[in-house]
């Protein structure tokens, strides 16, 4: 069981038009996993990762989720069920948040749950307090997102997203659109998940952060993953040029 | 023949009950022209084609021809063909309607203006569309366009004055009705002027404490 992979991509592809931002990749996740992707910008890595959830559908390949096909072609209406069964299982957090600047951050966390999966007000309030003080915020339960900081409004989107208990969680460049001094409170939360054996795709460009948690990594360049491997063999002893001059770049090595 | 207001006490109950009814009817067609609006907006950028386009007619029909006139159809039109409304109700549905095309016009934009992260923040969640559209998207679209659209609702009180020529006693008519008796023009229209700015003063706080209540900061 534990062989088989939780998350499989197969010959994923994507172009629009002539352009081809994703070609032929394969990629599997085990259960527990945590794989980063890094790679310059173009290079493809945040749609590969939004095809996932099937938000920048795929123009070839499959996409898995165990034993669930994600990408499914299926007409209109029974797509839209699936696909929104889909997400309730994946998570996914975004460089700019993406909170609800009309609702609290309890309602936040609470409308999905409430809305899907029909718990009451006290199981939801429960909920949004747990999943809160999981991230370390659970004093800011009743402010506005505006009335946060950076770090804070990606620590409640995470918790947002862990709040419908998804068997996965994606991270898109969560931690790009920080001040430097905000960055570490939501890697601690992502290395916090990371030590509970939550299975998670990140796309970064923090190096060092990918380093310390990550048990693969992949480096992508025009499409294409050029390279994958541990990160101490990614980091410390790329093989391929292209790797090597990304992290030249990156580590200022 | 020089101006005597000493008459217009007199009336002040005729006066005072049109007032009421033209509050009456202000609100009862600002509430239909608020949801209404919602429901056209929604239906113009994401119903299908075949809704779309009837809908979009309908709205043409609204912008492109005079209130008064569609008043007039829909009072006295529609009995033709069997619908005898009652003038207050016919008023609120032309008025109504009438307005809600232009707020459906601004809350259309309202939702454009709703950043693109939202609904993908919404739908990764597991949220249908229908669901994000009305719980992420019109509530933030109707925020930022609540000052327009309350520049609509003081146009729709001002406009309410039309419903006097299909026989709504609203302050308009109630003032005619004064001076057809009195001979009094000047006196009663300026006293119903009066009234009118009174009911736009209370209209524009009304709108400034929902405006600050519903505000949201980013």
């Amino acid at each position: 069981m534990t062989d088989k992979p939780f998350i499989d991509i197969r010959h994923a592809a994507k172009s629009y038009g002539s352009l081809e931002v994703l070609k032929d990749i394969s990629l599997q996740v085990k259960k527990g996993q945590i794989v980063a992707i890094i790679g310059p910008s173009g290079s493809g890595k945040s749609t590969l990762l939004r095809a996932i959830n099937d938000l920048d559908p795929l123009t070839g390949g499959e996409i898995w989720l165990e034993d669930m096909q994600i990408n499914k072609t299926l007409p209109h209406r029974q797509y839209e069920k699936h696909i929104n069964h889909v997400r309730q299982q994946i998570g996914m957090v975004f460089q700019h948040f993406n909170l609800f600047p009309h609702l609290t951050v309890r309602e936040n966390i609470t409308l999905a749950p409430k809305m899907l999966k029909g718990i009451s007000d006290d199981e939801a309030n429960t909920l949004a307090e747990e999943q809160l003080d999981r991230v370390g915020l659970l004093e800011r339960i009743d402010y506005y997102p505006s009335q946060l900081s950076g770090g804070q409004k990606q620590r409640v989107a995470i918790a947002r997203a862990l709040a419908m208990k998804p068997k996965v969680m994606l991270f898109d460049e969560a931690t790009s659109a920080l001040d430097p001094e905000l960055v570490e409170e939501v890697n601690l939360v992502m290395k916090k998940l990371a030590e509970e054996h939550m299975t998670m795709i990140i796309v970064t460009h923090e190096m060092g952060f990918a380093e310390s948690v990550c048990d693969r990594v992949l480096f992508m360049d025009q499409g294409v993953v050029v390279e994958e491997g541990a990160p101490e063999v990614i980091f410390k002893n790329p093989k391929n040029e292209r790797t090597q001059n990304f992290l030249r770049k990156h580590l200022g090595g | 023949m020089g101006l005597d207001f000493t008459v217009v006490p007199g009336y002040l109950d005729a006066l005072f009950l049109g007032a009421l009814w033209t509050v009456a009817i202000t609100l009862s067609a600002a509430v239909l022209s608020f949801f209404g609006g919602i429901g056209l907006a929604v239906i113009a950028l994401y119903a299908p084609a075949i809704v779309r386009y009837p809908f979009r007619l309908l709205a043409w029909l609204f912008m492109g021809t005079p209130l008064l006139l569609q008043l007039f159809l829909i009072y006295f039109g529609l009995i033709q063909i069997g619908v005898d409304l009652p003038a207050f109700v016919a008023g609120v549905i032309g008025l109504g309607l009438h307005f809600a095309v232009y707020n459906s016009d601004i809350i259309q934009s309202g939702i454009l203006a709703v950043d693109k992260g939202q609904h993908e923040g919404a739908r990764t969640l597991g949220l249908s569309n229908g669901q994000t559209i009305r719980k992420i998207v019109v509530p933030q679209a109707v925020r930022t366009v609540i000052p327009p659209i309350g520049n609509n609702m003081i146009a729709l009180l001002k406009d309410s004055a039309l419903v006097s020529v299909i026989g709504v006693t609203e302050l308009t008519l109630s003032s005619q009705l004064a001076i057809s008796k009195t001979f009094r023009p000047f006196e009663f229209y300026l006293a119903a002027a009066a009234f009118y700015y009174v009911i736009n003063l209370g209209l524009e706080t009304v709108l400034r404490r929902i405006e600050r209540s519903v505000q949201i900061s980013r």
